[in-house]
């Protein structure tokens, strides 16, 4: 009976309510949006890089490194010499390396040369290996492995040939067109920064680089790939290194030991403690985004209350009447507030049910364009607490036209 | 006794002005009292006060043996659900609710139970057809609300109905037919029956007529 009254007693008053339906509905979507996205962002940073305990480059900040080496943003801003990376490799607490080689691009791709090792010791997500759609590693100096994105945004096939070109730019004017490359493999989605990656073997950046000088193609022969296979294809130096240890105990003890190297200024960072720090320096974008949701769905809140404070000087009469048949000031004031409860709870499941929509309808771009990949679980703890903060929040301001109700009723005549 | 009050003194704000002061008065059960008088002889007043929604100032008003200063409000409230029922001039009912819903929120205060039962019939015999009982009440004509509205006062039995100048947005059809369906079913509910009106024609159906003027002692009438 109650909450039929206070059902009858909005759908009496369809106009202004469902203007504030809607405003709670948008505020509220806005608020589980923000949060979804930037917890899948959070998840799907943390998981750009895992199982690797230590990362080595030229001397540079810690989160530039981590930066230009995993996130694939950013440049270098010098290589690490050959000797060094073999002193380090040898080093009998390492258990495997990866030595990675960047500065190359094709159509705004970024090119990394690495070895085999990357395809068996390199982890993201929750110690997720690097699986092959299609194809298999790169086995000769021109081939090359393409992340997923890469193979679907420009829509190559196992066997296709490419040109590299030299820089980053999408649009580079020296191209490695004289040694074009073999797609062997493709890589299946990760999520990553891996699948905008093309992955060739550091004989191939090396190979391909055979000729030039300074970035600058010296001689145009037209066997220079055939002559590649004749040379010496070990790189003088490499962009950086990734590390992982036979125990983790010996992390400090081998940073302390390459960031005092005497031969040449290198720097080691542990690349979750610098993940944290990359996203301790967001975070303030963060809190304020939070922020402005939460004040936009307070501003929502506010309207309800005028828009209820306003009914109630139009409802003098209905308070009378429920005054002459024994209701009490305190039952008006119920009757407010579950009126209040009533439009945000709508609004909040409405919301929901939106956002779903949404996600489910939305997630394949979202995924193409911004390599976000939103899960369903839509309902996390954290916004089952939201959920409960809005309702908590619309009891709390019910209270000012709930009371307005609670004084009228006390005063009002009968007749 | 229906109702009892004794010494009983009510001014508003301001002490210069008391609005009633009426030394005894009373109503027995099932009795048919006619009060009448100007407008601003207290009349409204006093009802407010016989239904437990204002307070006297000073002096005693029993209803049904039960003093009502010693009760506390939502007690008022109870009583006031249990054994009074009200009829205004008009807008007596929830105007989004239909008839036989304003009546069970009524029998929901007093706690009766099952109430649909008697609302329907209350309904058929103050003459709503079954197809107006569903109708949200802001969709009946004023005849039409002020017999809801009866049916609505009397649906938990009450000992004493109150009505306050009922008829005086009818015309003189509605007004004579609302006037008898009251009474015939005050008689056959044996409840105590206070009409206020200024409408002396209307006082020969009523047991006993009263003028406020009369009883009511106060100077300061506004």
């Amino acid at each position: 009976m109650f909450l039929r009254l206070a059902l009858s007693s909005l759908l009496s008053r369809k106009g202004s309510v469902l203007l504030t339906f809607l405003a709670i509905t948008v505020s509220v979507f806005v608020l589980l949006a923000v949060e979804q996205i930037r917890h899948q962002a959070k998840d799907s940073f943390g998981n750009t890089v895992s199982g690797l305990d230590l990362i080595v480059g030229a001397r540079t900040g810690d989160i530039n490194l981590l930066l230009y080496s995993v996130f694939r943003l950013g440049n270098a801003t010098n290589n690490i010499s050959w000797q060094s990376y073999q002193h380090f490799a040898a080093n009998p607490n390492v258990a495997w390396s990866i030595p990675i080689v960047l500065g190359d691009s094709h159509k705004g791709y970024r090119v990394m040369g690495t070895t085999h090792d990357y395809f068996t010791h390199f982890r993201f997500g929750q110690d997720k290996s690097l699986l092959l759609a299609a194809g298999s590693p790169f086995s000769d100096i021109f081939d090359v492995v393409l992340g997923n994105e890469v193979a679907r945004a420009l829509g190559y096939q196992v066997g296709d040939k490419l040109v590299l070109a030299h820089g980053l730019g999408s649009t580079s004017f020296s191209q490695h067109d004289d040694k074009p490359f073999r797609v062997a493999g493709i890589l299946k989605s990760t999520g990553t920064p891996v699948d905008k990656t093309l992955h060739v073997s550091l004989k191939g950046i090396e190979a391909i680089h055979v000729g030039w000088q300074n970035g600058v193609k010296l001689s145009r022969s037209r066997d220079a790939a055939k002559g590649a296979y004749q040379q010496d294809l070990t790189p003088e130096s490499i962009t950086a290194v990734m590390i992982g240890l036979k125990s983790r105990l010996s992390t400090f003890q081998l940073q302390r030991e390459i960031n005092t190297y005497p031969d040449e200024p290198l720097l080691a960072i542990l690349p979750g403690v610098t993940l944290t720090q990359l996203w301790q320096m967001m975070s303030v974008m963060e809190h304020t985004l939070r922020l402005i949701c939460a004040l936009i769905l307070l501003a929502s809140l506010l309207g309800l209350a005028a828009m209820l404070l306003a009914s109630i000087r139009e409802r003098q009469r209905e308070i009378a009447v429920m005054r002459s048949i024994g209701g009490s000031p305190w039952f008006l004031l119920a009757l407010v507030e579950t009126e209040a409860v009533l439009i945000a709870v709508g609004a909040a499941l409405t919301a929901t049910i939106l956002l779903a929509l949404t996600i489910a309808l939305s997630g394949d771009f979202l995924a193409d364009r911004f390599s976000l990949f939103l899960d369903s679980s839509l309902l996390t703890s954290q916004s089952v607490f939201y959920l409960a903060t809005i309702i908590g929040c619309t009891l709390a301001i019910g209270l000012i036209p709930g009371f307005t109700a609670y004084r009228r009723a006390l005063h009002q005549q009968l007749t | 006794m229906v109702v009892s009050v004794k010494n009983l003194y009510f001014h508003y704000d301001n002490p210069q002005l008391p609005i009633l002061n009426i030394p005894h008065w009373s109503v027995q059960a099932a009795e048919r009292v006619f009060l009448y008088g100007p407008s601003g002889s207290g009349k409204s007043t006093l009802l407010n006060l016989l239904a437990g929604i204002f307070l006297p100032t000073s002096g005693k008003i029993e209803i049904l043996g039960q003093t009502l200063t010693t009760l506390s409000g939502g007690q008022r409230d109870k009583l006031r659900a249990r054994h009074i029922g009200v009829v205004f001039q008009q807008f007596n009912l929830i105007p989004y609710l239909d008839a036989v819903n304003n009546i069970k929120l009524a029998a929901r205060f007093a706690g009766t139970e099952n109430a649909g039962g008697r609302a329907r019939e209350l309904l058929n015999s103050l003459g709503i057809e079954e197809q107006l009982h569903h109708q949200p009440a802001a969709r009946l004509s004023l005849g039409q609300q002020q017999r809801v509205a009866i049916a609505r006062a009397l649906v938990n039995r009450p000992e004493l109905l109150i009505v306050d100048e009922p008829t005086s947005a009818l015309d003189r059809y509605n007004r004579d037919t609302f006037i008898s369906l009251l009474l015939d079913q005050v008689e056959r509910n044996q409840t105590a029956l206070i009409f206020v009106s200024h409408d002396l024609s209307l006082a020969a159906s009523f047991s006993r007529v009263e003028d406020l003027l009369a009883i009511n002692q106060a100077e300061g009438k506004t």
